[in-house]
């Protein structure tokens, strides 16, 4: 049976308890963009380079900077198209899956683990990094 | 009350990523093209900022609300779960433009369709969750 294979690590034994602080600084970002938007925010396009405009409008990315992130990935006629739908699910795989096997993201390797001279983020920001370059520079122009 | 510190800590954290532009996927494009200082500087302050604390806090002692040293957990020794799953986070995070953060965060701006990439993301958590012990560390 594969749930007998798929021996459940000791990844899955923790204290719902011990995290609820987790979840509350998560609740908190989500109220946090919500103020930013709505209360805090005054329309100003994303003041990008022209050359990210007009490589962006090659690829197919219209009016680059009016938002946050393109309609062209996150709109409901991009989440409705098959391409879309999987570009956000595997992308979202890659995210959580890396950040546990790395054991940290951005935030925890990045910014804190370099913050206290830590060589292990050092490495983990070296492959964020190779990811990173790897696929803005060659995959992204395949899949537009 | 007890999590009132920590719900703070979030809606700061989130006002900053929005009104600094780094939960925009241009800006991730941006970067990883070496088109724009902009996120270089954002993450470059904060390592800065960060060491700066951790330094202070440190020499002189300075304690947290609890009375406890402050200091952030040392990560394990290792190359492999490092570099590779450094690469394939960065794989994700240039694809879709966000990192676990700013998932929540563009939640909050109305940006709805990141729920999918929320669940995907626990999705991708749980596969490391059954893989784990077969995985190179």
């Amino acid at each position: 049976m594969p749930w007998e294979v798929l021996e459940f690590s000791d990844f899955f034994k923790f204290n719902w308890k011990d995290s609820i602080w987790n979840l509350t600084v998560v609740l908190g970002a989500i109220i946090g963009g919500f103020i930013a938007v709505q209360f805090l925010s005054n329309d100003r396009i994303t003041d990008l380079n022209p050359a990210t405009i007009s490589e962006l409008t090659a690829l197919g990315f219209g009016n680059s900077g009016e938002t946050l992130v393109p309609n062209e990935l996150f709109n409901l006629e991009a989440i409705t198209s098959i391409k879309g739908l999987a570009i956000l699910i595997i992308g979202g795989l890659l995210v959580g899956f890396g950040t546990r096997y790395a054991g940290g993201c951005t935030s925890g390797h990045a910014i804190t683990g370099l913050s206290s001279l830590q060589g292990p983020s050092l490495i983990a920001v070296i492959g964020f990094f190779l990811g990173g370059l790897l696929m803005t520079n060659f995959i992204l122009p395949l899949l537009f | 009350m007890k999590y009132l510190k920590f719900l703070l800590v979030g809606i700061v954290f989130g006002i900053v990523l929005v009104k600094s532009e780094a939960v925009s996927w241009y800006r991730i494009y941006e970067m990883f093209r070496f088109q724009s200082f902009h996120m270089y500087g954002i993450i470059g302050t904060a390592i800065a900022t960060g060491i700066l604390f951790l330094q202070i806090s440190k020499r002189s002692k300075i304690k947290s609300i609890k009375g406890a040293d402050i200091f952030v957990p040392k990560k394990e020794k290792g190359f492999t779960r490092y570099i590779i799953g450094g690469l394939i986070f960065g794989l994700g995070w240039a694809l879709i433009g966000v990192c676990p953060g700013p998932m929540y965060i563009l939640l909050g701006t109305g940006v709805y369709s990141m729920l999918i990439v929320i669940a995907a993301a626990l999705v991708g958590t749980f596969i490391y969750g059954l893989l784990k012990n077969k995985l190179p560390h």
